[in-house]
């Protein structure tokens, strides 16, 4: 049996790595359904292949997520959702409306698809800045002012730029031709607009809270710690060279966007966790204070480490089933 | 304006229920699809891959139905019930997260290469997706059943300073009710699958659809239907009994029963009244309740009077317990009397098969109405003896879920009336479709 103490960080870093996977997965195919044209139906159909044997798995880690939330940290999970209850809805019905969009644009009838589509653009735009959204509030401690309103809005915009970076190098990893060339300008566009976006969060976050101020600039290793925000944003200025050369030849190193936008993700991320360890409620409940009993995170625990393994195995093996250049969508 | 209690009761009744028809058909229906795939590879005949082909779209489409009005269902108790978390998540947690570990990433991922994998990979390795996807969703039938059973019938636990602590995990699982509860809702899936199947399969016909498949299909669901009716009758009757040990004042509830007495009469129809706690417009068999749930005539069964303020509130019980069991009747009626003309003039009349579409979705009625009995004869409890559902509810303000309720059902109106019609369309679709097309399947073959 595991003290509460081990069981905090655990079952913390469990859920970091999910909420951190389902940003990526769920983050490409979101943002393919962002850049998802209404006027151009090949181009929509080769850009719904390229996500459609995953997105369903994708969406499981946000399942994830939430439920080790749930299950390990009861208190802080009904804090927050209850905190974010409208928010929560909104991103809710987009994920709906998106979720079935994907079926019915294959299956009704032809003259409806385009509506299809646009519900997918919609749904997708929506669940994307909704998510945002609502990160802005937590790292605003939930607070209504304007500020913090403002704050969110901002940061609603920045994920929805940071999703549709991911979901076009996908889409330059995924596709060749014409689509490919339009996804490198989506990705280099997208790629400066998200430049920008964490940028400016990364200076307002600390000027508007202290408590994130204080763990980056009272920290005796703050030039250590500068090194992640200097590299990140080298990353945004690599990534937008290659793709300057993939312009050229879309031969080799179609996959490093990918690549680096997924780097990029996880230095955001580990900034984002660092600014508020180990608080999972920032300013109000700490892993520690909130974690469940012990006897039932332990039971769980024989399943996270039989199944988890598993999962990253099975999920390579589908990924490699479906490896290589998109194909149209069949059913047989 | 409504209060927040109701009104969230009222949502996640929408939810749940909304949520709930999906799984119902896609738990069997993956088991069928397993049929037809391996059936196909046996035989190498093409009628089993139409017969695949076909309803692996309409799987595809329900289970796209049931994932999305699932991950809602994952924030309904943080957002809506959040002292349910508080209290009992040191159990409702882990039964959830191995619902999550070792069904959802499962069907999620190999229902991708089920669905669009089978040139990509070997005939055995696409088989054994589509097993693995109809054993997912069993398992996932497998925990939430769990916990809802555990919540009817709680065991393993003890309460320290208030919050529920588990102290065997085996009692938490295999609680008194959940073997009873999962086979009965297996069944009901099967059944309601069979039906589906039966539905389009005769709409097919109908429309002059003279393929083999549609014929093939029909066969099938109607055989499995009159092999399950039986077993769901068996059953049943062994959750009832269940019931009667656990939570009589349910089986009271449904039953209509007053006072305690020996020698119950079964009431086939009447109104309950609880002001003046008797049945209005009854009519009676004489003992035969005592017959069904105790096995004989003089049986003593406690009354509602027993339970007086502690009571679910009977009519929704009572006239649910009479709809499932109503709708199950005239299911097996159906599937019999259908299954035999089949069988003695190897095709429908016109008006069996006019039946059996007007049937389609007889199983969602019947399990709703089970479901509505089970879940309503619990109050006002959420957990039995440990947690009323007021105590659960959220602070959030009335007006908010007010809003989120009306979102919701909406948007749930409108996809179910998208959800039956995209279903008959893709009927209508492959009505159209040629007598087999052997390149394709010697594309697949060789693939």
């Amino acid at each position: 049996m595991l003290n509460p103490e081990m069981l905090s960080y655990i079952y913390g870093g469990l859920m970091a790595l999910a909420i951190l996977v389902y940003a990526i997965l769920d983050g490409y195919d979101l943002g393919v359904g962002i850049l998802l044209p209404t006027n151009n139906d090949t181009d929509a159909d080769t850009m719904i292949a390229s996500i459609g044997p995953f997105w369903d798995a994708n969406e499981t880690w946000l399942v994830l997520a939430v439920g080790l939330a749930l299950i390990a940290f009861p208190m802080a999970h009904s804090i927050i959702l209850q905190a974010l209850y409208l928010p929560i809805t909104v991103m809710l019905i987009g994920l709906i409306i998106r979720g079935v969009a994907f079926d019915f644009r294959a299956k009704a009838k032809v003259k409806h698809k385009k509506l299809w589509d646009t519900m997918f653009k919609l749904g997708s735009i929506l669940a994307a800045f909704m998510q945002g959204f609502m990160l802005g509030l937590y790292v605003m401690s939930f607070e209504t002012s304007m500020l913090s309103l403002l704050f969110a809005l901002l940061s609603g915009a920045g994920v929805v730029g940071a999703y549709t970076l991911i979901g076009a190098a996908w889409l330059v990893l995924k596709t060749e031709g014409e689509l490919q060339s339009k996804a490198i300008h989506w990705c280099q566009f997208a790629g400066r607009v998200t430049f920008i976006g964490v940028i400016a969060v990364s200076i307002v976050n600390p000027l508007i809270n202290s408590d994130v101020y204080k763990a980056w600039f009272e920290s005796p290793t703050l030039a250590v710690l500068l090194t992640l925000p200097v590299l990140c944003l080298a990353l945004f200025v690599v990534q937008d060279r290659i793709l300057q050369t993939l312009k050229l030849n879309t031969k080799k190193g179609g996959w490093l966007p990918f690549a680096l936008s997924a780097v990029i993700f996880i230095l955001c991320f580990f900034g984002l966790t660092y600014s508020f360890y180990p608080y999972v409620v920032p300013g109000q409940l700490t892993i520690f204070d909130a974690v469940a009993a012990p006897e039932s995170l332990n039971f769980l625990l024989y399943g996270v480490i039989v199944v988890v393994p598993t999962i990253i195995i099975y999920t390579i093996f589908s990924y490699r089933v479906f490896w290589g250049k998109v194909q149209p969508l069949s059913y047989y | 304006m409504l209060d927040t209690l109701l009104l969230s009761r009222i949502q996640f009744a929408t939810n749940i229920s909304f949520h709930i028809l999906f799984p119902t058909i896609t738990i069997a229906l993956g088991w069928f699809l397993v049929f037809f795939k391996v059936r196909y590879d046996i035989t190498n005949h093409p009628v089993w891959l139409r017969a695949y082909r076909f309803w692996v779209k309409i799987f595809a489409l329900t289970f796209a139905l049931g994932v999305v009005s699932g991950i809602t269902m994952s924030f309904q108790f943080g957002t809506n019930w959040p002292g349910f978390m508080e209290k009992v998540g040191n159990i409702a947690g882990p039964l959830l997260g191995y619902e999550v570990l070792t069904a959802f990433f499962m069907e999620a991922t190999f229902l991708g290469v089920m669905l669009f994998g089978m040139n990509r990979v070997s005939p055995r390795v696409h088989t054994l997706s589509t097993i693995v996807v109809a054993v997912g969703t069993t398992i996932s039938a497998f925990w939430i059943l769990s916990l809802n059973s555990w919540m009817q019938t709680p065991a393993g636990f003890e309460l320290r300073n208030g919050i529920v602590y588990p102290t065997d995990w085996l009692a938490v699982i295999f609680n008194p009710s959940f073997p009873y509860r999962f086979f009965h809702m297996l069944l009901a899936s099967g059944l309601t699958a069979a039906f589906l199947i039966a539905g389009v399969s005769s709409y097919r016909l109908l429309k002059k659809d003279n393929k083999h498949a549609p014929n093939m299909t029909l066969k099938v669901s109607l055989t499995v239907a009159c092999l399950l009716a039986p077993l769901q009758i068996f059953v049943g009757d062994l959750h009832g009994l269940n019931t009667l040990q656990h939570q009589p004042q349910k089986v009271a509830a449904m039953e209509g029963a007053w006072e305690t007495q020996k020698g119950l009469p079964l009431v086939l129809f009447a109104i309950p009244n609880e002001d003046t706690r008797t049945n209005d417009f009854a009519i009676e068999i004489p003992k035969a309740a005592s017959l069904i749930l105790t096995h004989d005539l003089n049986g003593e069964i406690k009354g509602l009077n027993e339970f007086e303020g502690a009571h679910p509130p009977v009519k929704p019980v009572f006239f649910g317990f009479r709809i499932m069991v109503g709708m199950g009747m005239l299911m097996i009626a159906v599937a019999f009397i259908t299954r035999l003309s089949l069988w003695r003039n190897k095709r429908l009349s016109h008006w069996q098969l006019k039946i059996l579409v007007a049937m389609s979705f007889s199983g969602w009625v019947a399990t709703l109405a089970g479901w509505y009995v089970t879940e309503i004869g619990r109050q006002p409890y959420l957990v039995s003896g440990v947690l009323t559902v007021e105590e659960a509810v959220t602070t959030v303000a009335s007006s908010n879920v007010a809003i989120s309720l009306a979102a919701y059902l909406l948007v749930y109106i409108v996809l179910l009336v998208l959800y039956i019609r995209t279903l008959f369309y893709t009927a209508d679709k492959a009505v159209q479709v040629e007598e087999y097309d052997y390149s394709i399947v010697e594309e697949v073959r060789h693939a």
